[in-house]
């Protein structure tokens, strides 16, 4: 073996610096190619959520997106109205709550003009897997489906309300629940609902 | 060693889960299923082998004493690499194992093979020591992902063979460490029969 660079001052700053410059220019190419497919991964997946939550539409709901802030006060979601033919045929609603059992979720979900929740799709979430994760189940969500939290209370049974929680993840169907209120009330305090 | 043991031995012989007891966190953290646990040992096993093959070929310029810094800033690169391709390529897989992919810069099996191999053999044998640990690892993961889904979920690689829930237990993390006792001790067994 070829005998080793000596480890003086100036040996070890050289060489931590070359393989620090190397290291950041090919992440820097990485990240150059990576980027685009990310964004548009990250995109689809918006769009794939707006288009299971609401009806058949035609416009492109990005482009007249809007924030609004809660009803509360306790932060912004994302309206995405959908259109056909010019026509309103439902709003999707990227809404949150902290209530998670694990905290942040984020869900997107579809009302129709009358108020109705079409389907709920959640984004993000980091709930215990196999107990609070279920919130994405066929199970649970169809519940909301023709869900109209005029008529129907949006809480879970245990308090009082309309909707059956996981078994063994109450605080996780809350949570569900308290993302839905947020996003309702606010629809509605903005007069886009009845 | 001939090079053929020196591939095999990630296997059975020195499998960095089952007998070397390596990266640990990870192992318990991402097999809640088959598949997360072979995304977690195939981004894992590519890390490994690609870092052994470079620190191999650049041994000889590295003063011993930056030696460490050295493979965690080109085992950094590697990782990060794998994050950037994985959230652009394979979006959903990448959403499953979040947080541990970071993670695998600090798993103890890549650096353990960069100081115990690849720091003192040629790019040949380091290249296939870094392979073979790796696919050892993405076995290991595979096999605790899938007891764990089997038992846990009742499912296999996302399709149900029973009706409801299977014994959640194996999902959680006190289930992770049940699994990896048992398959030890098989593992044990058989490596001594």
């Amino acid at each position: 073996m070829a005998s080793k660079t000596k480890s003086t001052l100036l040996n070890m700053v050289l060489t931590l610096l070359i393989i620090s410059v190397v290291s950041a220019g090919a992440l820097a190419y990485v990240y150059s190619i990576t980027k685009k497919p990310i964004e548009q991964a990250q995109l689809k997946k918006e769009l794939d959520a707006i288009k299971e939550v609401v009806p058949d539409f035609s416009n492109n709901p990005f482009e007249e997106k809007q924030i609004i802030d809660a009803y509360n006060g306790s932060g912004k979601i994302e309206v995405y109205p959908a259109k056909k033919d010019g026509k309103t045929v439902g709003y999707a609603v990227k809404t949150f709550t902290e209530k998670g059992f694990g905290g942040h979720i984020e869900i997107m979900v579809g009302f129709l003009p009358d108020g109705t929740i079409e389907a709920t799709k959640v984004l993000a979430h980091s709930e215990t897997p196999g107990l609070g994760s279920k919130m994405t189940s066929e199970k649970f969500k169809s519940q909301f489906r023709g869900f109209n939290p005029a008529q129907k209370k949006l809480i879970v049974k245990k308090d009082g309300g309309d909707v059956d929680a996981i078994t063994a993840a109450t605080i996780s169907s809350r949570a569900f629940c308290d993302a839905l209120d947020r996003a309702y009330k606010t629809l509605k305090k903005e007069g886009l609902i009845k | 060693m001939n090079q053929w043991q020196n591939f095999l031995k990630g296997f059975i012989k020195e499998n960095p889960v089952f007998v070397l007891l390596l990266g640990m966190c990870p192992t318990l953290g991402t097999t809640t299923s088959a598949i997360n646990g072979l995304g977690m040992g195939l981004a894992t096993a590519f890390v490994l082998t690609m870092s052994n093959v470079v620190i191999s070929l650049v041994k000889g310029f590295i003063p011993d004493k930056v030696r460490i810094p050295s493979f965690i800033v080109i085992i950094a690169t590697f990782v990060t690499l794998v994050d950037l391709l994985m959230a652009g390529y394979t979006p959903a897989l990448h959403e499953q194992l979040g947080l541990y992919i970071p993670l695998i810069v600090v798993n103890c099996i890549v650096l353990g093979r960069a100081e115990a191999f690849a720091s003192k053999h040629g790019v040949w044998l380091s290249f296939l020591d870094g392979l073979g640990m790796g696919l050892g690892f993405t076995f290991a993961l595979f096999l605790l992902g899938s007891t764990r889904e089997i038992l846990g979920s009742g499912s296999i690689l996302g399709y149900k063979f029973i009706h409801g829930d299977g014994m959640l237990v194996f999902v959680l993390a006190p289930g992770a460490f049940i699994a990896l006792g048992y398959i030890i001790a098989i593992m044990n067994k058989i490596r001594k029969a």
